[in-house]
């Protein structure tokens, strides 16, 4: 339950970052994601690309209104995408869905966060 | 064979599949509770949505208390599935838990009767949202004290099985959040503390010191929130205690009156 046993890779489209995550996200996490958060910079928007998420547990839902307090202290949008369908149901049940802006694809959120057109 | 292909399933998708079914509560927009435990009292539970850390009002705080047990002891699986099935047990004297006839399962709602500084009874109640071998959470309805969820926890380390119990909330209304100030947070410690270490005790270690760690994660208020103050659980159950009197006579005179 505290390893580690997800991966946070961060891309930059111009005024945005995208977090891939692969793996299982639960509150062992906490530290990769905070460093991916790091590396995000700047950014105006963060992109939770959650298309190779396995798993996530409570502890992982905990760790993402973390992430989201920080981004909100630095006036960065949340956004997130590629959510299953059971994960959305996660994301409405704990009402994260409503901090969070939810997308089907990467262009989509891209294009909400200001950066449709993908730079890198 | 293409089609054998397509429609092949790989193995490790399926278990998580199975995970995310079995552990996490199916989507809700209002709470209901099914059966009423005797003794227990539903109010502000019942037509109410679940509230997260998002939906309070106070400053968010994370608050993490830990008991460390001897792994011969105990191991973690064990110790979550005593900690769920006697979950009522552990709480401090004068609070009541009133577990769902099905016991700590995903989707499962709990009653409460808590008493407040100022011996103040409070009726609420919380969902179970995640459970599994070795955590469950429990997230909070509206009118709650506080607005977020509880995970409770175990694993094992350098020898030991490490019992946990982590707050992730904001006091959901500016009255609750005066509360806090006033002595809340101090409460709501050995409110914990007690807990952490009845678990302890189950297990034969009844001095284990228990470790609390807390951690102001947003120091806004958001102000936005104040109007939470109209589903609180506190006015509600000082009205319903008011109106206990104009009830009883209420039902006396009914029980007198002449059937048919």
């Amino acid at each position: 339950m505290t390893e580690a046993t997800a991966t946070f890779v961060v891309r930059r489209h111009g005024p945005a970052s995208v977090v891939d995550i692969k793996g299982d996200v639960t509150s062992g996490s906490e530290e990769v994601l905070m460093s991916a958060y790091d590396d995000t910079g700047d950014a105006k928007a963060i992109v939770l690309n959650f298309s190779e998420l396995s798993y996530m547990n409570s502890g992982g839902i905990g760790l993402l209104v973390t992430l989201l307090v920080r981004a909100n202290r630095h006036s960065q949008q949340l956004l997130a995408y590629g959510l299953s369908d059971h994960y959305r149901q996660i994301f409405e049940l704990t009402r994260l869905d409503e901090a969070v802006g939810i997308h089907d694809t990467e262009q989509s959120a891209l294009s909400a966060a200001g950066a449709g057109t993908a730079e890198r | 064979m293409s089609d054998l292909n397509e429609t092949a399933v790989d193995p490790t998708e399926q278990r998580a599949a199975a995970r995310d079914a079995t552990n996490w509560a199916k989507a809700v927009s209002k709470l209901k509770v099914s059966d009423v435990p005797e003794g227990a009292t539903n109010l502000n539970v019942t037509g109410k949505r679940l509230a997260g850390p998002i939906q309070g009002f106070g400053k968010m705080w994370q608050k993490t208390y830990q008991v460390r047990l001897p792994r011969e002891q105990v191991s973690a699986t064990d110790l979550i599935a005593t900690w769920k099935q006697r979950f009522p047990d552990f709480w401090p004297e004068g609070n009541r838990f009133y577990a769902p006839l099905t016991g700590i399962e995903p989707g499962e709602v709990a009653l409460l009767n808590v008493t407040l500084p100022g011996r103040m009874k409070l009726s609420t109640g919380v969902m179970v949202l995640y459970a599994d071998e070795e955590s469950f959470t429990l997230m909070t309805p509206q009118g709650h004290m506080f607005a977020g969820w509880i995970t409770f926890s175990a694993t094992e380390r350098d020898g030991k099985t490490v019992a946990q119990a982590q707050v992730l909330m904001r006091a959901s209304d500016p009255i609750f959040e005066l509360g806090l100030v006033l002595g809340g947070h101090k409460q709501e410690d050995r409110f914990w503390n007690h807990t952490l270490s009845a678990v302890a005790a189950a297990f034969d270690v009844p001095d284990a010191p228990v470790d609390t760690r807390v951690t102001c994660v947003d120091k806004r208020r958001q102000w936005s929130r104040w109007g939470n103050v109209w589903h609180s659980s506190a006015i509600r159950s000082s009205v319903y205690m008011l109106g206990a009197p104009a009830r009883g006579v209420r039902g006396l005179a009914q029980r007198g009156r002449p059937v048919g």
